[in-house]
């Protein structure tokens, strides 16, 4: 085996591959929540802002496919790393009780990326893999008016805001970015910022379900 | 003061690492609250040898909390409730009159089970043997102020050094993750002059092995550092997480 594959295939390596790719995916979803947050700047502004991504042709597509490697590797791995560990310990304790360490963001990232998993379906379904007849501020505005739908989309973003809330402390932590200068407050700090991407989307799907006015 | 309190146990009991195991329930008599936890399972031990029956394995050497030996997990908590404790130095005026406390061994791939509470933690002496040490020509010892350590990264290694290898940490992970042991050894010796020589070659062969004798991955999930009877802080996780980094992609070493 060669070096990097080595290292890449080791315990620690495939930690390394899973923040890597996390960290890959939450700039993408900062990104992702700064552009989406001009819908609550009224039409023209949301439109100019989807003219100008698709302005961007075959460099969108350049990074859709980036995005896409990041995702199936971070998938991958989360499902790998799942199962190999459940074998460590092939007698379950009777009692289990933590010791004060977990949280439970911590305790639930193969739930909520499970739950991001499936709402991306739909979340592509909707938005990404439809005729485009409608202006897109008019499909947000079908998509989210629809109560059933926008509790999804809630549900959905929410998983964003619980996975990030432990993940963006926890790729710190696997990268080795650590100094006792700024690490003890660091995990709140992580966890605050998580759960304030999360509420942010919560808060435009809030807004397109209850204001009339959203987008017109 | 010393009080007395009586308890329901109910612990795994198993022959050996091949026989089925299962749980079996003792009611202690009184327990002084002076007892530590081993003082207690000794009582219950003395009382089922004079049954005829066979008493409760358990390890155990120094029962100051300095060796390493004792270790078990009590209502699912490696070496029980207590924070900062060993086994050996939980006291039983830290439970109540009437408790019903489940006694488990720690459980791990990586530990095999050798009889009741009883693990086989060789497992962790592989890991040192593979560069939990540094290599020094033998002859007379160095006058001590050659080597200048910086007070703040002394007073680190010795934080990290204070590990006692008990196992609780692989016994609490969820996944059976033995990271924070590696992570203290590693520190401690990365941390110091006489460390560097192997500094590379130490971390790729311990994760290395690590890998090979079943311990799980680190989730962050930091019930390590809780249950750890010394405290050992997940920065030291962190700190192999760098070293290893660092040494796949500068050092020569395979
Ligand atoms: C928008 C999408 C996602 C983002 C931004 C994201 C972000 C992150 C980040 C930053 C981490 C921390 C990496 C580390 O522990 O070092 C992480 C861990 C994790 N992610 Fe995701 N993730 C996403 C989607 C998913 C999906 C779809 C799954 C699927 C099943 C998933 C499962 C996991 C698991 C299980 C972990 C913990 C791995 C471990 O600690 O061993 N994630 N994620
Ligand atoms: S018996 Fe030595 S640490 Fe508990």
């Amino acid at each position: 085996m060669g070096r990097t594959s080595r290292t890449l295939s080791s315990s620690l390596g495939r930690k390394m591959l899973m923040a890597a790719s996390g960290s890959f995916l939450s700039l993408f979803i900062l990104v992702h929540l700064a552009g989406n947050s001009s819908a609550l700047l009224g039409r023209t502004t949301f439109l100019a802002y989807v003219d100008y991504l698709h302005s961007l042709g075959v460099l969108l597509h350049f990074f859709e496919i980036l995005l896409l490697t990041a995702f199936c590797t971070h998938v991958f791995l989360a499902l790998l790393l799942f199962f190999e560990n459940r074998k460590a310990r092939p007698e379950p304790y009777a009692v289990v009780k933590s010791s004060g360490g977990a949280t439970l963001a911590g305790q639930t990232m193969i739930y909520s990326g499970t739950v991001i998993l499936l709402f991306l379906v739909l979340h592509l379904q909707n938005f990404l893999f439809i005729d485009r007849e409608l202006p897109v501020a008019d499909l947000l505005r079908t998509v989210l008016g629809n109560p059933a739908l926008a509790v999804i989309y809630l549900i959905g973003t929410l998983a964003v805001g619980l996975h990030l809330s432990h993940g963006l402390w926890s790729l710190c932590q696997t990268l080795g970015l650590e100094h006792p200068k700024y690490t003890s407050t660091l995990d709140k700090k992580a966890a605050l910022l998580g759960l304030a991407i999360g509420l942010f989307f919560a808060l435009i799907i809030v807004v397109a379900l209850f204001y009339p006015g959203f987008l017109l | 003061m010393s009080r007395t309190i009586s308890l329901t146990l109910r612990i795994w009991r198993q022959e050996n690492g091949t026989s089925q195991g299962a749980f079996e329930t003792y009611r202690t008599g009184p327990i002084s609250t002076e007892m530590s936890f081993l003082e207690m399972l000794d009582v219950v031990g003395e009382r089922l040898t004079l049954e005829g029956k066979e008493p409760v394995a358990f390890d155990h050497d120094c029962r100051e909390g300095i060796c390493g030996m004792c270790g078990a997990v009590v209502n699912g908590q490696a070496h029980g409730h207590q924070q900062g404790t060993t086994l050996c130095q939980l006291h039983m005026r830290h439970f109540k009159d009437g408790d019903t406390l489940v006694i488990e061994p720690f459980r791990s791939r990586a530990f095999p089970l050798i009889k009741d509470l009883v693990v086989d933690r060789s497992a962790f002496d592989s890991l040192i043997a593979e560069g939990g040490y540094v290599s020094v020509n033998t002859g007379g010892a160095i006058e001590a102020n050659t080597l200048a350590i910086p007070r703040k990264i002394a007073d680190l290694a010795l934080d990290a050094a204070e590990c006692i290898g008990c196992g609780a940490c692989v016994a609490a992970c969820p996944n059976g993750a033995a990271m924070l042991f590696v992570g203290a050894k590693v520190s401690h010796l990365a941390l110091l002059p006489q460390g560097q020589p192997e500094r590379s070659r130490r971390v790729l062969a311990m994760v290395r092995k690590m890998d090979e004798l079943g311990f799980g991955s680190c989730g962050n999930r930091r019930e390590c550092e809780a249950a750890c009877p010394k405290r050992i802080s997940i920065s030291n996780v962190a700190r192999l997480n760098r070293e290893f980094l660092k040494a796949s992609l500068l050092a020569d070493e395979e």
